[in-house]
């Protein structure tokens, strides 16, 4: 264990060697140690604001979704309400229009009947005519007593 | 000893490996000799160092802020490290952009130094043998020179800071005024109590490293002559003394590593804080 010149030549090599990493080695590594950092402080961010995002949107998603099922629900109530409406309305036109058919068939059954009895009215006033006609061939003029069968024509 | 020279004793063997290669090419004679250079740790601390840097700047190269690979993943946490350890105890952000790199560069060399210690003890200095180099020795932080030279640096740092944080005079004003307090009297008192305390701090530094390679190496050396006597019980020993010892060892040389980063951290922010 001597002293001698190495130490001071080993002085220099020290602040040569400290100065290289100063200079070569330190500020590189520090820096990407320093931007890798932050580039995680960044990513954590971004993930914790993705993870808002995410709620916001299940949040209105839900919302969106529930008003969807109201509006259904409503659509689908009202056209309940119009069917029902529409059946009624069906209901009553069909009816009036059986009263009216039911009622002309009467007027036309009642117009058809009176026509019938004016018929046999004229054919059974023919047949007493002729009847009677034949009956009083042999006994009366048939011109002699016609006041009288016009009479009996009436009353028919 | 002398290459050729057959079986050395254990005496011999120990001190041939604690010789240094040196510019004089004998074992230097006085204590401090400044004329004198140890060429085997220059050499291995300058080799070491550039791998040091060179295997920093190959992840500082690539260095992404994306996924990264497991390589640049490692020295990440190496500055990682340092860099939170550096934000602990130097507060002035201006100060680290200079002092973390510094701490960062001192642990992984100082490991990478300490760590040759976990070689055979025989394999360099015999590789250096067969090309004529007789002394060598490959732990270069075991070397109070290489140790020092680095304390004195860290002290060195310490004096621009506080020069350049508390300005000359108010250092100056410091070294007379603190600790005890600022009256005449206690001048002379506070200036020699502040060497003592600068003197104490670099050496001690220093020496906690050395000493401790030193010892570790030394320790390594006994297990090799325990091997060498080429006995059942010296084989045995060695296998199992030789694996505690470097175990044990991997936990020693990252420590003092990390306790030499961590004094300079600590020695530079004290030169931050007013008294």
């Amino acid at each position: 264990m001597n002293l001698n010149a190495t130490l001071f030549a080993q002085l220099v090599v020290f602040f040569i060697l400290a100065w290289f990493t100063m200079q070569f080695v330190w500020p590189p590594i520090v820096k990407a140690l320093d931007e890798r950092a932050k580039k995680i402080a960044d990513g954590l961010a971004a993930a914790e604001r993705g993870k808002q995002d995410l709620e916001l949107a299940t949040k209105r998603s839900t919302d969106a979704l529930r008003e969807g099922k109201e509006k259904a629900a409503e659509l689908i109530a009202n056209a309940e309400k119009r069917g029902a409406q529409l059946i009624e309305e069906a209901k009553a036109n069909a009816k009036a229009e059986a009263d009216r058919i039911v009622a002309g068939a009467k007027a036309e059954i009642e117009q058809e009947a009176v026509r019938a009895k004016e018929q046999l009215r004229e054919q059974v006033a023919a047949l007493v005519v002729t009847g009677a006609e034949q009956i009083l061939r042999r006994e009366i003029n048939a011109q002699a007593h016609s006041d009288i069968l016009a009479t009996i024509k009436q009353d028919l | 000893m002398a290459a050729g020279s057959a079986a050395p004793t254990s005496g011999e063997y120990i001190v041939h490996h604690l010789t240094h290669l040196n510019s004089t090419g004998h074992a230097q004679k006085s204590v401090i000799d400044w004329s004198v250079i140890n060429i085997d740790t220059m050499f291995y601390s300058i080799v070491l160092g550039l791998a040091t840097v060179f295997v920093l700047w190959l992840a500082a190269r690539k260095a992404t802020s994306g996924v990264p690979g497991r390589f640049q993943a490692a020295v990440e946490i190496l500055v990682d490290m340092v860099s939170e350890q550096a934000k602990g105890i130097i507060h002035s952000a201006e100060s680290r952009k200079f002092v973390s790199p510094l701490a960062l560069t001192v642990f992984v060399w100082i490991f990478f130094m300490n760590a040759m210690d976990l070689l055979p003890v025989d394999l360099l200095p015999k590789i250096g043998e067969m090309f004529g180099i007789h002394y060598q020795r490959v732990v270069a932080t075991a070397d109070l020179n290489a140790a020092l030279g680095m304390s004195l640096g860290v002290l060195l740092v310490c004096l621009y800071y506080n020069i350049k944080i508390k300005g000359l005079g108010g250092w100056i004003h410091e070294l007379f005024t603190a600790p005890f307090g600022s009256h005449p009297l206690l001048y002379p008192v506070n200036f020699v109590m502040q060497m003592i305390e600068f003197v104490a701090k670099t050496v001690s530094h220093g020496m906690r490293l050395f000493g401790n390679m030193y010892a570790g190496e030394l320790v390594f050396m006994l297990i090799a002559l325990l091997g060498g006597t080429a006995t059942v019980f010296g084989f045995v020993g060695h296998i199992i003394a030789g694996s505690i010892w470097a175990i044990f060892h991997i936990l020693i040389i990252t420590l003092q590593a990390f306790i030499f980063m961590m004094l300079t951290l600590v020695y530079v922010g004290q030169a931050h804080e007013a008294h």
